[in-house]
């Protein structure tokens, strides 16, 4: 049932739309060279949403420069849509650079030109006619929702309304993959959803790939398929976004959806952290388990919701001293993954810091009082 | 030209001989501008991109042209002037008059709107490069569009600074018989004592640069997209600060 979580989610037969092979990036020469980026070996597929995530300073920015090649890598090499960008030369990559659409973090507009004209800006670089250009505006401000802001200046637009003019210009020239740098980061959480929401639309609608680069746990739920961690220039850990959290020992599942400090449980309590493993678990499986194990379930806390169509997440619950390898099996049969965790309170704080060793999911772990026994959506039953 | 006993020029014949210098003066600066516009665009734009991090990186050549454009800062406008003469003569065939002075006055001109140029490039976010580059657009493309297009308020508040700094050096040059407003302040009012024509002369220029300063002023918010708000105008003022605090720190004049 269980995939795996580590290593190069690439599969054999699928279309690869961006491949990076030994990416390494150098700053500096001699005994003061710094590497920013240390053989990173990944790639994207034709209609999938790669995320990666990672702290400031793990190279992220870097690695975006580098698939767009704004950057040459020091050594290996990037590969898009089957063509290897980093041997082209100056001129060809520029118009290499025209198949991928980058969005940038908020501030990527021209300050001195309207919604429209920012729009306008690859096509004017292209060399597009006035009235093809003033068509293909109109076309991809609709489609980002934007048709009455047209003439406004970005100062007058909202950060979600700036954002969706840079993914209306990312797409201006057809690209067929997009290139997403950090382009939710500093936007309220409704406005991060809108932009998720519509980035999805696109992937579905034009078939696009998306690499998006962000620092954001909570986005990566929302809007990849697959993610991978950069940290210290390495990727540590990748893999399809439902499969890492379906593992129960994955530290990105963890920090992606991290245990909510639970309820303290009854005084001859143990408590369990159960996660769910597979989409058959039954929504009933609190009740199942009990009388499985002909105990009273305590629920302590809970996180369950649906990514990409599955059912996943964690729960803390309570029970009574029972037998630990009982307990386990019960779970198991429902598909749960049961570890017995040392103290109630404990348990987000320790999983978190293992998850998270530099502060990754901070926001998404900080422990509040709504944090606690918390359901996000009730969880459906997997198809 | 009537001169009275005191050797003062009568009230009356004033304007006659006030309002032609001012329109040399205004010919004198107004080609001189010109001529520093093209040259001095086109120069601070490569010198900015020559810079680590621009667009055609060359530190070598970075270094050089900087230096020849910080020797042209350096010098004091009358120094300037008199040392590159015989460059002048060869130029124009002559050392006095308008077409002379046009030739040292262009000079400093060109090196202090090259450093402006270059500061204004500077404080545009290197952000938008970056969008440029990756939209697919060609060097010239880039720095047409994500440099000069967007500093062109700073650029105007320079430019401002730049014409006033020409009427002055416009001034210096009436020492060289070039004529203007400045020639008849030094010829009638500091040589021959005429309070009369020394007073209308400051009048004049002071009623000049004010006009210039107003007229830069509001073309800066004119093309500043955000300056119709509160936050706009701070920051256009900002702009105008920080370039004549630029160009203060940098003018030996």
């Amino acid at each position: 049932m269980r995939s795996t979580a580590w290593g190069n989610p690439r599969a054999p037969g699928r279309d690869l739309m961006i491949a990076l092979e030994k990416l390494t990036k150098v700053y500096g020469q001699g005994p003061s060279a710094v590497t920013v980026l240390d053989n990173l070996d990944f790639s994207v597929a034709a209609g999938e949403i790669f995320a990666v995530v990672g702290p400031s300073g793990a190279g992220k920015s870097t690695l975006a420069q580098c698939v767009n090649l704004l950057e040459r890598p020091t050594s290996g090499s990037v590969v898009v849509n089957g063509e290897n960008l980093s041997a082209l030369s100056e001129e060809k990559l520029r118009i290499a650079r025209r198949r991928i659409g980058t969005i940038f973090q908020s501030d990527g507009l021209f300050s001195r030109r309207t919604a429209a004209q920012n729009v306008a800006l690859p096509l004017g670089y292209l060399g597009v006619t006035a009235r093809e250009s003033k068509k293909r505006v109109a076309e991809l401000l609709d489609r980002v929702g934007l048709s009455s802001r047209a003439n406004h200046y970005p100062h007058e637009l909202s950060g979600g309304q700036r954002q969706r003019v840079g993914i209306a210009r990312a797409l201006a020239l057809r690209p067929s993959i997009l290139l997403a740098d950090e382009a939710t980061s500093g936007l309220d959480p409704e406005s991060t959803t809108s932009i998720t929401t519509l980035l999805k639309e696109l992937r579905d609608d034009l078939g696009l790939s998306i690499l998006f680069i962000t620092h954001e746990m909570e986005t990566v739920l929302k809007v990849a398929d697959s993610v991978a961690r950069l940290d210290h220039g390495h990727i540590v850990e990748s893999g399809r976004v439902v499969d890492l959290l379906r593992d129960a020992s994955s530290p990105l599942g963890l920090a992606l959806n991290p245990v909510r400090v639970p309820l303290v449980g009854g005084r001859d309590e143990a408590a369990w952290v159960v996660s769910y493993t597979s989409s058959a678990v039954p929504t009933d499986w609190v009740t199942r388990l009990s009388s499985a194990l002909s105990t009273p379930v305590s629920l302590l806390g809970a996180s369950i919701e649906t990514i990409n169509g599955s059912v996943v997440g964690n729960a803390t619950i309570g029970l009574r001293a029972s037998d630990s390898a009982a307990v386990v099996a019960a779970a198991a049969a429902l598909g749960l993954d049961a570890r017995q965790s040392d103290r109630a309170g404990d348990v987000s704080h320790t999983t978190a810091a293992a998850a998270s060793p530099a502060g990754i999911g901070d926001a998404a772990t900080a422990p509040g009082p709504e944090a606690s026994a918390t359901v996000r959506e009730p969880a459906e039953v997997a198809a | 030209m009537s001169v009275l006993a005191n050797n003062q020029v009568p009230l009356a014949d004033i304007p006659a001989l006030v309002f032609p210098a001012l329109g040399e003066t205004l010919i004198m600066v107004g080609i001189v501008m010109s001529i520093v516009v093209v040259v001095g665009i086109p120069l601070g734009s490569i010198i900015h991109n020559l810079a680590p991090g621009g667009l055609f990186e060359n530190p070598a050549l970075h270094q050089v042209l900087s230096w020849i454009v910080s020797i042209g800062r350096s010098l004091p406008f009358l120094i300037l002037m008199a040392s590159i003469v015989p460059f002048t003569r060869f130029i124009t065939g002559t050392n006095i008059g308008i077409a002379a002075a046009v030739v040292p006055m262009s000079i400093a001109g060109i090196a202090f709107f090259t450093r402006i140029v270059e500061n204004s490039l500077r404080s545009v976010p290197p952000s938008l490069v970056r969008v440029a580059k990756a939209s697919g657009g060609s060097r010239l493309q880039i720095i047409r569009t994500a440099q000069l297009a967007e500093a062109i308020p700073s650029l105007i508040g320079g430019l401002t600074i730049n014409t006033i700094a020409m009427i002055e050096y416009s001034a210096i040059a009436g020492t060289i018989g070039a004529g203007g407003i400045g020639y008849v302040a030094v010829t009638y009012g500091y040589q021959r004592f005429d309070n009369t024509v020394m007073g209308a002369t400051i009048i004049i220029l002071v009623a000049t640069v004010a006009l210039v300063q107003v007229t830069g002023d509001r073309l800066v918010r004119m093309t500043t997209p955000h300056a119709a708000t509160a936050s706009g105008r701070r920051y256009a003022r900002r702009i105008a600060r920080t370039d004549i605090e630029a160009a203060n720190a940098a003018s030996p004049a």
